[in-house]
């Protein structure tokens, strides 16, 4: 109060003229202010409205090389919502925002560096400074977990669409919603893969070694492995959590050789995918599978910066370009993303992709941008998988907040390219099994 | 079995033992010069990551025969860090130092993430890939390498430090500054001669370890911390005590990690930086 106090002595040199011209300037002001309020409607968003959707990513920092595909991804949902660039038909984003009579949305990045505290002071920066009405993100679950309490305890709704830690709809959150199927299904599919493959090859794939990094998503799939194992009478013959950041992975690996399991089911993010599949190579140790759970082992550099190392590696998707012959409009809309951003999709990017399609859906039917008519518009979701760039029957969500409907591939690196090798019904080309061995290559 | 693997993991400690050392040499050289610890030490080796991947990239020359030039431009980039940054927090409180190389150290990542994206690079097919078997045991013939240069390059700091007139000055100053400006030695051009020299010896082992690390921005970040134990272990200060720290160091990641369990191979390392701090703060070989 001081300083506008002082302002306004600071003012009073202003002579009579110029008070009456900017009252009048005000005046006018409001009145085309409100004369709009009144032509649009004030219950509905004025069509000049951008729509603010929070978006947030690892921009920065180990990770930030995912972040910036995640970012593309949205940015093109974002475009083609907003009709700047025209979607295929039949894409649940080519509907656009009739419902906010054309309003368009506006991405507001936060960058949470790979850090759980960082995501959360992003989540309220972009909740109370921004003013977002929906966030979105976060890719890596212990950063989805803290960046989704931020928006549950302020009552903005969370639609996280590619963080797969099982936990994060075991929480009973009222506005924390999930479009990607969680990792219980994923390694639930595995198991079923392995069995699968045991009556098609006669060949005994019942020893495990499970090689998770040791963050919440590593050690959640760890514990599930182990339930998953007892359950199905898998042998687990070498578990290691090891740190995500490390310098070498010898002791790991030598572990792994010393227990020779004829399965790796291995959880790694990009650099020490990478870091492990040299070391393997270096130490000459090839299991007959090398089970990945996607993540670094599906991002476009894992192929690029490894070349034909990386070959044969088996890993859960839930996206694959070869899906392509099943779907004409995933062939549509990757043209358009390499178009834009010269790198294909991949399982990350078109799930952040889906994610802005669902809440821009959700955002259509709620015809308000009000937090609490959004969250009912996303538990009303009913999006049919042909509107869809995923292999999937749909978007539902149940009580908890998951999607229903999602379902998971597997696929298997041959020739530099991620082909479907399950479920059968969609595979495109027949499994090579075993690896070869690193000197028959 | 058993001995083929424990030899295997002995001798993997080894080499990564050796990379470490190499790393930390030039962190505890300038520390014993001038009692400023260079928290961007580990973007140093970033950048001369980078400039081999250049090399090799855009020149065709393969890390191995650019480590000279990687040596020569990581000492340039020593001696503008000094000129520019360091020079003028010399006489400043410790915390204006602290602070001024770790906001170098945020600055070159970020500068590097800017320039050259965020992605994780690797040099393909570098003259020194594959495997050596040796018996029972393999040798990644990158990490042989690499280990063998971390010793050459070692073993010729010495060698300058100790045998030549230029090494004994920077050495007379690391002692007793102000005796060794009475001598007639410049103070400023010794500081700068062991920045440059930090510098250079970061870059070689971003070089060496650019034929078979991952290559990206915040690569320093895993490599610091270590480097940081390895220097209180060896003993502020001392190069010989930083080459045998890192030794100790990589035998004993490897080794605990492969016998304890590798989720625990970073709290032994740090396990250990506590014990020394507790029991011997001086470390190995450092000036008490």
């Amino acid at each position: 109060m001081r300083f506008m106090v002082g302002k306004a002595k600071g003012q009073r040199s202003a002579t009579r003229r110029q008070v009456i011209t900017r009252f009048v300037a005000t005046a006018a002001l409001m009145a085309t202010t409100a004369l709009t309020g009144v032509m649009f409607g004030s219950s509905g968003a004025r069509a000049e409205d951008e729509i603010r959707i929070g978006v947030i990513y690892p921009l920065t920092g180990a990770a930030a090389s995912t972040g910036v595909e995640l970012k593309a991804a949205a940015e093109l949902a974002a475009a083609m919502v907003n009709k700047e660039i025209a979607a295929p038909d039949g894409l649940t984003v080519a509907a656009g925002l009739p419902g906010l009579k054309g309003a368009k949305i506006k991405l507001i990045f936060g960058d949470h560096q790979g850090n759980p505290q960082v995501g959360a002071t992003e989540a309220e920066r972009l909740i109370t400074s921004e003013k977002v009405v929906a966030l979105t993100g976060a890719y890596f679950s212990n950063v989805t977990a803290t960046a989704s309490q931020v928006a549950e305890r302020y009552g903005v709704p969370f639609l996280n669409a590619e963080s797969s830690s099982a936990s994060l709809t075991q929480r009973n959150f009222k506005w924390f919603f999930r479009t990607t199927p969680h990792d219980d299904l994923f390694v639930t599919n595995f198991f079923t893969f392995l069995e699968d493959m045991e009556k098609k090859t006669g060949k005994e794939l019942r020893t495990l070694g499970l090689f998770n990094e040791n963050t919440l998503w590593g050690n959640e799939t760890t514990k599930l492995q182990v339930r998953l194992s007892d359950e199905r009478k898998f042998k687990i013959a070498e578990k290691i959590i090891y740190p995500a950041k490390t310098t070498q992975m010898t002791s790991e690996v030598q572990r792994l050789k010393a227990a020779n399991p004829a399965v790796i089911m291995q959880s790694s993010y990009l650099g020490d995918a990478i870091l492990s599949m040299k070391t393997y190579k270096e130490l000459g140790f090839s299991p007959s599978m090398l089970l990945a759970n996607d993540a670094g082992f599906n991002d476009s550099e894992f192929l690029k910066t490894l070349g034909k190392d990386g070959e044969y590696i088996i890993s859960r998707e839930v996206w694959a370009l070869d899906q392509a012959e099943r779907n004409p409009l995933i062939k549509k809309v990757n043209d358009l993303m390499r178009e834009r951003s010269g790198v294909n999709f991949n399982g990350n990017s078109a799930r952040s992709f889906t994610g802005i399609a669902v809440l821009a859906d959700a955002l259509n039917r709620a015809g308000s941008t009000k937090p609490e008519d959004i969250r009912k518009a996303l538990q009303e979701t009913n999006i049919p998988g042909s509107g869809l760039i995923m292999p999937w029957k749909g978007i539902k969500f149940d009580a908890s907040g998951q999607n229903e409907l999602g379902q998971g591939i597997i696929v298997q690196v041959q020739g530099g390219q991620y082909v479907t090798v399950w479920p059968t019904e969609v595979a495109t080309k027949p499994i090579v099994f075993p690896m070869p061995a690193w000197d028959k290559r | 079995m058993t001995a083929d693997i424990l030899l295997q993991v002995l001798v993997s400690g080894l080499l990564i033992g050796l990379i470490y050392a190499l790393v930390a040499v030039g962190l505890t050289l300038i520390y014993g010069v001038m009692d400023i610890v260079n928290f961007a030490h580990g973007e140093f080796l970033m950048l001369g990551m980078y400039a081999s991947f250049w090399a090799f990239t855009l020149f065709h020359v393969d890390p191995v025969i650019a480590l000279p030039i990687t040596a020569v431009l990581l000492f340039g980039v020593g001696i503008v860090v000094y000129q520019t940054v360091i020079r003028r927090v010399l006489k400043a409180p410790m915390l204006s130092q602290i602070f001024a190389t770790f906001g170098l150290m945020i600055l070159l990542r970020g500068l590097a993430q800017f320039f050259w994206k965020p992605d994780h690079r690797l040099i393909p097919d570098s003259l020194v890939s594959g495997n050596i078997a040796l018996g029972p045991v393999q040798f990644g013939l990158p990490q042989v390498i690499a280990a063998l240069g971390a010793v050459g390059v070692t073993g010729a700091l010495w060698f300058f430090l100790h045998r030549t007139r230029l090494g004994t000055a920077l050495e007379a100053t690391a002692i007793d500054r102000e005796a060794a400006t009475l001598m007639g030695i410049d103070g400023q051009k010794m500081f700068a001669l062991a920045w440059g020299i930090g510098a250079a010896c970061a870059g070689l082992a971003g070089g060496l370890i650019a034929t078979f690390f991952p290559i990206f921005p915040e690569v320093g970040s895993n490599f610091i911390l270590i480097a940081f134990v390895v220097v209180v272990l060896g003993g502020f200060g001392s190069v010989t005590g930083a080459f045998l720290a890192g030794i100790i160091v990589g035998l004993i990641e490897v080794l605990g990690g492969f016998l304890i369990g590798p989720e625990y191979k970073t709290a032994i390392v740090l396990s250990l930086l506590l014990i020394v701090l507790l029991v011997r703060p001086k470390g190995l070989m450092g000036k008490a």
